[in-house]
């Protein structure tokens, strides 16, 4: 069944994009993440404008994080001040992030950028991901007498003006998670993914908060700068189309709770296996994508 | 689809143009507008009409007819990927000032076979005949380096196409043309010419225009996210935390 997107301004298969939110809804229910970073690039594989496919993905997000924040706010896994300061970050951050878009998409480098950080961030992150599960599943040997990471991470005390974040049982600067969420606001605007597989670890190692707070608290976060960030989108680059975000929603709220119940009958390990591994594959059909002789080596741009 | 047109229609013209003493032509179209909906995904358009000669009936070698559709003209910026260390990215750019969105031309014969390369250019038949204005300053080389390139992309996406025996002359008098227009075409103004070519030369020449706009919906949501930019980005939002905290709350009876 074709249905026209009137902002994409083209029609495309209304049951693949409902299934393509169902799949992408199943691993962030399973992962706790928004799946951004699958959505944008398979959109734009399937032949929609890359900007568009990267503002309405960030509507996605919106939506498949609401039922993982609302379960993490009810048991009290939030930390709400530093959640609004991670936010604050995050909307200066994607306001920011706007005008690099502009002026990237002006010099006509706006793919390769947008390549090239996928590229860069997920063979990153997947890496580190692929080494913890292999050594969690004691496939590889962890090395020996490792030394324990210091709570503080000595950049973050060295900043000026602490606040107390008592869910946290932090004393910092809020600085800190300010740049954080700036970092995570800029991604968002840029990349389309919401940035929880980065504020993840960031929270954990740079700020040191307990692991009890730090997924509700990013998914909060994530849940507010994406819905700021579409809100930047439809402002500046007025390229959100509600008609393919509500499509990708459809599927996506439902496969966000089915992967939640998977969740829970699957070993987390193994999880973390298999989420490494499709980070890592999303990556190298990027750097594919870079190095290989492209489809179409003319583009055009509306003047 | 209507029927192309009545015998009844042109015997009512025919009288009136006998007068004249060069042939004219009366075309029309199986649509004046074409509505972009929430299905649409491309059109079909009839284009047809009749050769109305001075005497009443056609000579003994009858004229070609050549049509063609054109969307409304976009200034472009054509950009081309080179491999920079190791790294396919945009590395050149190209201005056309007036390539036309869309562009289709069908023909009774090729259109070489019709007229002169001169007189093809004039009336723009044939996609290689387009004024696409480009860019002032550039070598020639380069030029039809990127006009090539255009030419070859619009063409796979069928945003330009040629058919060279598109169109079928019934009795010398009746012609009809098939023209396929793709989802992903701009809205705007068309406009249909109809050529009647004989020994070379232009003899007659109609033009008609199409509208093809969104309606209901699709119109609303485009103009809604162009005017009332806010309220959209609201909406957007408002629609994913709805749909999040709907599943939420349906699926929580199940856990």
């Amino acid at each position: 069944m074709h249905i026209y997107l009137p902002i994409a301004g083209q029609s495309v298969n209304a049951l693949f994009m409902i299934l393509l939110g169902f799949g992408v809804g199943v691993l962030s229910g399973m992962f706790g993440i928004g799946g951004g970073f699958l959505t944008t690039p398979l959109l734009i594989f399937y032949g929609i404008p890359p900007t568009v496919a990267v503002a309405s993905a960030t509507t996605q997000i919106t939506g498949a994080s609401v039922s993982g924040a609302m379960v993490h706010m009810r048991r009290g896994g939030v930390d709400v001040k530093m959640a609004i300061v991670m936010t604050v970050g995050g909307f200066l951050g994607s306001v920011v992030g706007a005008a690099v878009f502009r002026m990237l998409q002006s010099t006509g480098q706006i793919d390769v950028v947008i390549s090239f950080l996928y590229v860069l961030i997920l063979g990153w992150i997947g890496t580190i991901m692929l080494k913890d599960a292999l050594v969690a599943l004691d496939i590889v040997e962890a090395k020996a007498a490792r030394k324990e990471a210091p709570r503080h991470n000595r950049w973050v005390a060295s900043l000026p003006l602490r606040w107390r974040f008592y869910s946290s049982g932090l004393y910092l600067s809020p600085v800190a998670p300010l740049a954080i969420g700036f970092a995570a606001g800029i991604m968002t605007v840029l990349l389309g993914i919401g940035g929880g597989f980065i504020i993840v670890p960031a929270m954990i190692y740079l700020l040191g908060m307990p692991a009890r707070v730090v997924i509700g608290t990013s998914l909060a976060m994530v849940l507010s700068v994406s819905a700021a960030t579409t809100m930047v989108h439809a402002l500046t680059t007025r390229s959100v189309d509600i008609v393919l975000a509500g499509l990708l929603l459809i599927g996506g709220v439902v496969g966000a709770q089915y992967g939640a119940l998977l969740a829970l009958r699957t070993k987390p390990d193994l999880l973390r296996l298999a989420l490494a591994l499709i980070i890592l594959l999303v990556g190298f059909r990027m750097l594919l994508g870079l190095a290989w002789r492209p489809d179409e080596i003319f583009s055009i741009e509306y003047l | 689809m209507k029927a192309p047109f009545s015998s009844i229609r042109v015997a009512l013209l025919a009288p009136l143009l006998i007068a004249a003493d060069k042939p004219v032509l009366v075309p029309d179209i199986s649509a004046r507008q074409v509505q972009i909906r929430y299905s649409f995904s491309g059109a079909q358009l009839l284009l047809f009409g009749a050769i109305a000669y001075p005497q009443g009936r056609a000579p003994a070698r009858p004229a070609d007819v050549a049509v063609v559709l054109r969307g409304p003209v976009q200034p472009i910026l054509l950009r081309e990927k080179q491999k920079i260390a190791y790294i396919w990215m945009n590395a050149d750019s190209s201005r056309f000032r007036s390539a036309p969105s869309f562009y289709s031309v069908a023909s009774s014969r090729p259109i070489r076979d019709l007229v002169d390369d001169r007189t093809a250019s004039i009336y723009e038949l044939g996609i290689h005949n387009l004024q696409l204005s480009p860019g002032s300053g550039a070598l020639p080389e380069r030029e039809r380096h990127f006009e090539a390139g255009l030419l070859d992309l619009r063409s796979r996406a069928g945003l330009y196409s040629e058919s060279p025996r598109g169109v079928e002359i019934t009795d010398g008098i009746l012609y009809r043309a098939v023209v396929t227009i793709p989802s992903q075409v701009p809205v705007g103004t068309y406009t249909a010419e109809t050529f009647l070519i004989d020994s070379g030369r232009i003899v007659a020449v109609a033009t008609r225009d199409i509208e093809i706009d969104k309606s209901g919906f699709e119109r609303d949501v485009w103009l809604a996210a162009r005017r009332y930019r806010f309220a959209y980005g609201l909406a957007c939002v408002a629609m994913s935390l709805g749909l999040g905290w709907a599943a939420a709350v349906a699926f929580r009876r199940r856990l």
